[in-house]
């Protein structure tokens, strides 16, 4: 359990959420232990002694996500949540409760409903009933969703269909700032190059794709897939599966479906499966990028009749430049990603609204890696022409 | 009682000894304290705890939930509450198909029986109309035959001959779709001369609000399609529990050879793959479920669960896939538990120095339904039987419940979860294979006891309220409780959490240990056979399974007591049951 909650307290920092001296990090299991000492611990163990959970986390975040997740707290007037529409959330978390004080009361009321809850200009705290992990990913899912929400309806503000109350420019800028900042800074690239010769060279490749796919800052750890296809073999990452930690959990999935000891493959396999059988990919690379995420949720077309419905009935040919954007649900189904993607993704790449970028390459990760990158970049400068934000 | 919605507000209570029926009306703060299925008839068994399975007066009850019959997705699992005949402690069992949706359409929260018929019996429920008829017709029949031999419609509950010759793991069977398979349960109803329960029902379920339940519902059934597990081409929906063969097997952790190894090798001939070509299955499901994990072949036998598929397999040696769909089927028109019977079969094969694959594991099983040849003896399970030969260590069970397919040497949360559960081997209680093995909600270290005594001790109260519920452990692997409380929500009306069902569960799971503990379990029972802390598992491809150290799993079991708010013997204390609100002096 210790070793547990040191490596998620560090996760939350490399991954620029949280300042290395900020995770609040209880595990529990007869005995409660922390990462550190704090004034805040006596509150968070009546929280643990009244819910059944053996992890809480609680954190102060990094900007942007500071001045976003406080700005949309101040104005959470619904009901005190916050309630994005990409698929992290519509899935996972629902919505995200806001509390005004930090207290065991107010804390448990919220986490008696929902895995996470953001404390006004203070931070957030999330639980888990089985790893401090569970309590990590739903932190990365808050700041994720936040972000995105908040980007989202700035752009609708600038556009003049909602308007935000105070100074959301400043706080848009300065996240616009700091993302040009690292995206700019990535120079790493795949260095694994096929065509793979064994399934050995084809897991190693994976591993590596996965990790410089985390490491570029490009998107969260836990959200997202890599696979590639050797012989007739999808090698895949198991379903919530670090991208940076895909050593000893990436199953061989034949094509045939001749053994099923992959059922812990993601759950995109039968899209990514769809995807080889269509196109000339020998690899895929699944990510969610912020601003490919955010691109695909804008539309102007107010008077449309699925508007609010967009995830699962869009029926407009849309593209970002060469990019197609599809509807779809996570998984299988009539309007699951796995029918609705495959045929979309004949070119480098695709997005999925509200959800996240699939981009292949044919020969190794060097094109797909390229491809995300390329792809994501292009959204950024999309969003900033179309908000203003140059 | 004022309106209620979800449950109907009605227990039907049989008396078998005098033919009479009344209706128990229970507080609707019963039904918000225990919410329905496992929970409500755990409620209703603390009066009879210290009674013997055969004593007359022991109920046998069929418990529903709140959701069951309405949109709710996968909610119509009927809960089994008695005593049980081949482990002495609580007996209860669960089963899908149609017979809870039935019961609550017919105006019934639950069944309870108590007392004996003159003879052999059946009872048919049509909504408020409930009348006790002769058998005697059906005596000796299997379950298929006593389904043709009864009137069309509805739903029934039946057992076969297995459980008229005392089979002490008999099942009840429901409408040959779903079996309440462990514990024995069969054994009680037919100790009551009943041989079926027919029940049809023609009313609606009330719902509070439908327009929630129908966003509720949504909430499900996209997180249900988010899982591979459940909904992924390889996935339960695809090929049944079959699909876990594969994936066990290569974790080394299949139980071969009466759990003397944990690999056998050749599994990919033996596959949910295999079964899908050389039987071309037809899916079929429990009502108002989407998941459908169950298969039948051309000859309407059922394509068996992975239980079935790995210890007829593995466990005894077998090669022969349909040697597999014969022992399955003989198990479910005889009536009885495929885990137990052929755990058993391999518990005999080790003690008789029969080499794997060398037993006549057909004519063995229908030895056990007759009770004649080697079944007179091994009808009792492995326990008494490795105990009437002077070798009670080779039983592979807990408190008298064979092992099922998941080698504890394998997976250290599942090992801890075995020994807790209170009806004996059981993976359900705490379904640590989620996070185990299928990585859900997120993966833990399968390989140490590390954080486990409370992840179990969650588990099992998250559980308990799933059976309380009614809803189906499956789906599950995609919703939470925050999903379901939404749904219930819409349906009754009224404000649940998430962390409400979990205390409920806590508090089923407490008052299971209470019974136990009334009827002598202690910490003693909470153990698994010695060859688990002394012999190796089969190691290879990179997976090292090596014996469990009895020290953690000593310290880990210690932890688990202390967070369980029970003292270090295992037993119940005053503190806890006063903290619950049990209704038990101590």
């Amino acid at each position: 359990m210790e070793s547990l909650i040191i490596k998620y307290s560090n996760k939350l920092v490399s991954q620029k959420l949280c300042n290395p001296e900020d995770p609040l990090f209880g595990g529990i299991d007869d005995t409660i232990i922390w990462n550190r000492e704090s004034r805040d611990i006596p509150v968070l163990e009546e929280v643990i002694a009244s819910l059944n959970i053996n992890t809480i986390l609680y954190s102060p975040v990094k900007e942007p996500y500071k001045s976003i997740i406080n700005y949309l707290a101040e104005n959470s007037t619904i009901n005190n949540t916050i309630s994005p529409d990409d698929t992290e959330t519509r899935t996972f978390l629902h919505d995200i409760p806001v509390s005004h004080v930090f207290n065991s009361d107010s804390i448990i009321e919220a986490l008696n409903k929902r895995k996470g809850l953001i404390i006004k200009d203070k931070g957030i705290i999330t639980c888990g009933t089985v790893s401090p992990e569970q309590a990590f990913v739903t932190f990365s899912s808050i700041c994720f969703s936040c972000f995105v929400k908040f980007m989202t309806d700035f752009y609708y503000h600038k556009t003049g269909v909602i308007k935000l109350p105070g100074n959301p420019e400043k706080i848009a800028a300065n996240a616009v700032s700091i993302y040009e900042k690292f995206i700019s800074g990535i120079k790493d690239q795949p260095l694994i190059t096929g065509p793979f010769q064994s399934s050995d060279d084809t897991i190693a490749a994976i591993i590596e794709a996965g990790l410089l796919t985390v490491k570029s800052g490009m998107v969260d750890s836990f959200f997202g897939n890599v696979s590639a296809k050797f012989k007739d073999i999808i090698f895949i990452s198991q379903t919530g599966s670090s991208l940076d930690e895909l050593a000893g959990t990436i199953d061989p999935c034949p094509v045939d479906n001749s053994t099923s000891n992959a059922i812990t493959s993601s759950s995109e396999f039968s899209a990514h499966k769809s995807i080889y059988r269509l196109s000339r990919a020998a690899t895929i690379l699944h990510g969610h990028p912020r601003f490919s995420v955010i691109i695909s949720m804008l539309c102007d077309d107010m008077n449309c009749a699925n508007r609010g419905l967009c995830h699962i009935n869009c029926s407009k040919e849309r593209f970002m430049q060469d990019i197609p954007i599809v509807p779809g649900e996570v998984g299988t189904g009539e309007k699951g990603i796995a029918t609705t993607l495959p045929p979309a993704l004949k070119g480098r790449g695709a997005i999925v609204y509200g959800h996240g970028l699939f981009t292949t390459g044919t020969k190794d990760f060097k094109e797909a890696f390229f491809n995300l990158l390329d792809i994501e970049k292009k959204a950024f400068i999309e969003y900033r022409e179309r908000t203003g934000l140059l | 009682m004022g309106k209620i919605y979800g449950w109907t507000g009605k227990i039907l209570k049989i008396d078998l000894n005098s033919g009479t029926y009344s209706i128990i009306s229970p507080d609707k703060n019963i039904y918000i304290k225990y919410i329905g299925g496992r929970g409500l008839g755990l409620y209703y068994m603390l009066s009879s705890a210290h009674l013997h399975w055969q004593n007359p007066e022991m109920p046998l009850m069929f418990m529903t939930g709140p959701l069951t019959g309405t949109e709710s997705p996968s909610s119509g699992i009927i809960s089994i509450t008695t005593m049980s005949p081949l482990t002495g402690t609580i007996g209860d069992a669960t089963a899908g198909g149609k017979f809870a949706t039935e019961l609550k359409k017919a105006g019934w929260d639950g069944i309870i029986i108590t007392g004996k018929a003159p003879e052999l019996s059946i009872i048919t429920i049509e909504n408020s109309n409930v009348k006790i008829y002769s058998a005697l017709h059906l005596k000796g029949k299997s379950t298929k035959e006593t389904l043709a031999l009864t009137n069309n419609g509805g739903s029934k509950a039946v057992i076969g001959p297995a459980a008229e010759n005392g089979v002490l793991f008999s099942t009840i069977d429901f409408d040959n779709e779903d079996t309440a398979g462990r514990n024995g349960t069969g054994l009680v109803m037919a100790d009551k001369n009943l041989k079926c329960i027919h029940v049809t029902g023609t009313k609606e379920v009330p719902v509070k609000d439908p327009e929630e339940l129908k966003k509720a519902k949504e909430d499900i059934l996209r997180l249900a399609s988010a899982s591979p597990v459940l909904m992924g081409e390889l996935g339960i929906a695809e090929y049944g529990t079959g699909t876990f063969y594969d994936l066990i097997s290569s974790r080394r952790m299949m139980p071969t050879y009466n759990f003397r190894s944990t690999f056998f090798p050749g599994t990919e001939k033996l596959n949910a793959y295999t079964y899908k070509q050389k039987y071309n299955p037809i899916k079929s499901g429990c009502s108002g479920c989407h998941i459908l994990c169950k298969r039948t072949d051309s000859l309407n036998r059922a394509i068996p669960e992975y239980e079935a598929m790995s210890h007829f397999t593995a466990l005894t040696g077998n090669r022969d896939i349909e040697t597999v769909m014969e022992a399955n089927r003989i198990c479910s028109e005889a009536g009885m538990d495929t885990t137990s019977a052929a755990s058993t079969i391999a518990c005999y094969m080790e003690i008789n120095g029969i080499p794997p694959g060398k037993v006549e594991i057909l004519k063995l099983l229908n030895d056990i339904t007759s009770s004649t040849g080697e079944g007179e003896l091994l009808k009792s399970g492995s326990r008494k039987y490795a105990a009437l030969k002077g070798r009670p260590e080779l039983s592979m069970s807990v408190k008298g419940l064979e092992i099922p397919a998941y080698d504890p040497r394998g997976a250290y949360g599942m090992a801890l979860a075995y020994a807790t559960s209170t009806r004996g081997a059981c993976h359900l209680r705490a379904f640590p294979l989620s996070h185990e093995i299928l990585r859900k909600p997120v993966a833990t270290d399968r390989f140490t006891f590390s954080g486990k005594a409370r992840i179990i001790k969650i588990a099992e109260d998250l559980n308990a309220a799933i059976d309380s519920i009614t809803a189906c452990r499956f789906i599950f692997f995609a919703a939470t409780m925050e999903e379901y409380a939404k749904a219930l929500i819409a349906v009754t009306g009224i404000n649940f959490t998430g962390q409400d069902f979990l205390l409920s569960g806590e508090r089923t799971c407490y008052t299971e240990r209470i019974i136990n503990y009334t009827k002598g379990f202690t910490s003693t029972d909470d153990d698994l056979p010695e060859r688990f802390f002394t012999e190796a598992g089969t190691s290879g491809e990179g997976i090292e399974i090596p014996p469990i150290s009895r020290k953690d799993f000593l310290e880990a079991r210690t932890r688990y007591y202390k967070i369980r708010g029970l003292a270090p013997e295992g037993s119940p204390t005053k503190e806890k049951i006063k903290e619950l609100k049990i209704e038990w002096n101590l």
